[in-house]
């Protein structure tokens, strides 16, 4: 193949978009979590990879199936397999390493007294249980897993 | 945690507290605080003895695989009983203000005394 026959090809501009589109699933959950929709389950990211996908899927048919009109023989396949690694990996992290978390079966359980506690607050004062809930009609306790 | 700064006002008007506890010392709790702007308090737990006794310990999850708190929520009310538990099985879901609304007037009208 010579380079005037490949400069006549046509740029397969959806292989390139659809492998953005799986680049943008693949990062942009830091932006989705800040919506409680598209934290809880990340319809966002997927919907980003669904397009992605169809997008790659119409670039290699195009790529292997008019040759002649399109490019993107060599580089179609490698942006496919990114974009399958990119959704594999993004997968398991959300739907496996994000769910590794401890059962704790023995927290305490509605109805049952709250363990009492003293701990510093921000400012290295001492607060208990006690001192929460005795000045205000509910507590929330929030625990977070720091290290920010 | 931001949700929670962001409607900290309805839910102090109700009456509720906020307080978040995690192993970080109070000086990395009073920095953080103040550069995301939090009012609510706090509390450090840094051996996770609190962590420990409302069993949300989770082992080895931490930097260097310290032990931290997994991400849990109570509502206790006035007398010390526990109102509503969220424990959640993905670390990236955490609870919403709604819910402890939600479950703040739920429990108003099934504890009448």
């Amino acid at each position: 193949m010579n380079m005037s026959a490949s400069g006549k090809r046509s740029w397969n501009w959806s292989l390139w978009t659809g492998f953005l589109f799986a680049l943008a699933g693949f990062f942009s959950y830091t932006f989705f979590a800040q919506f409680p929709l598209t934290r809880d389950f990340p319809w966002a990211n997927l919907l980003l990879f669904a397009i992605g996908g169809i997008l790659l899927l119409l670039g290699l048919f195009r790529a292997f199936g008019k040759p002649k009109v399109y490019r993107g023989k060599i580089l179609g396949p490698i942006l496919a397999v990114l974009g399958i690694c990119m959704f594999g990996f993004f997968s398991y992290v959300f739907f496996y390493v994000l769910r590794q978390v401890p059962a704790s079966t023995g927290a305490p359980r509605v109805g049952q007294k709250a363990p009492e506690f003293t701990l510093s607050d921000q400012d290295g004062k001492d607060v208990s249980l006690h001192d929460l809930t005795s000045k205000s009609k509910a507590v929330a306790l929030i625990f977070y897993r720091g290290f920010w | 945690m931001r949700s929670f700064q962001q409607r900290v006002q309805e839910l102090e008007s109700r009456g509720i507290q906020v307080v978040a506890i995690s192993v970080d010392p109070p000086d990395i709790n009073r920095r953080q605080r103040q550069k995301l702007g939090y009012t609510y308090t706090f509390l450090s737990d840094p051996k996770a003895e609190v962590i420990r006794r409302y069993d949300v310990l989770h082992p080895g999850a931490g930097p260097k695989g310290t032990d931290i708190a997994r991400p849990a929520e109570f509502l206790v009310d006035s007398s010390g009983t526990i109102r509503w538990v969220n424990l959640t099985e993905n670390i990236a879901v955490r609870a919403r203000p709604q819910q402890v609304l939600e479950a703040f007037e739920e429990g108003k009208q099934t504890v009448p005394q």
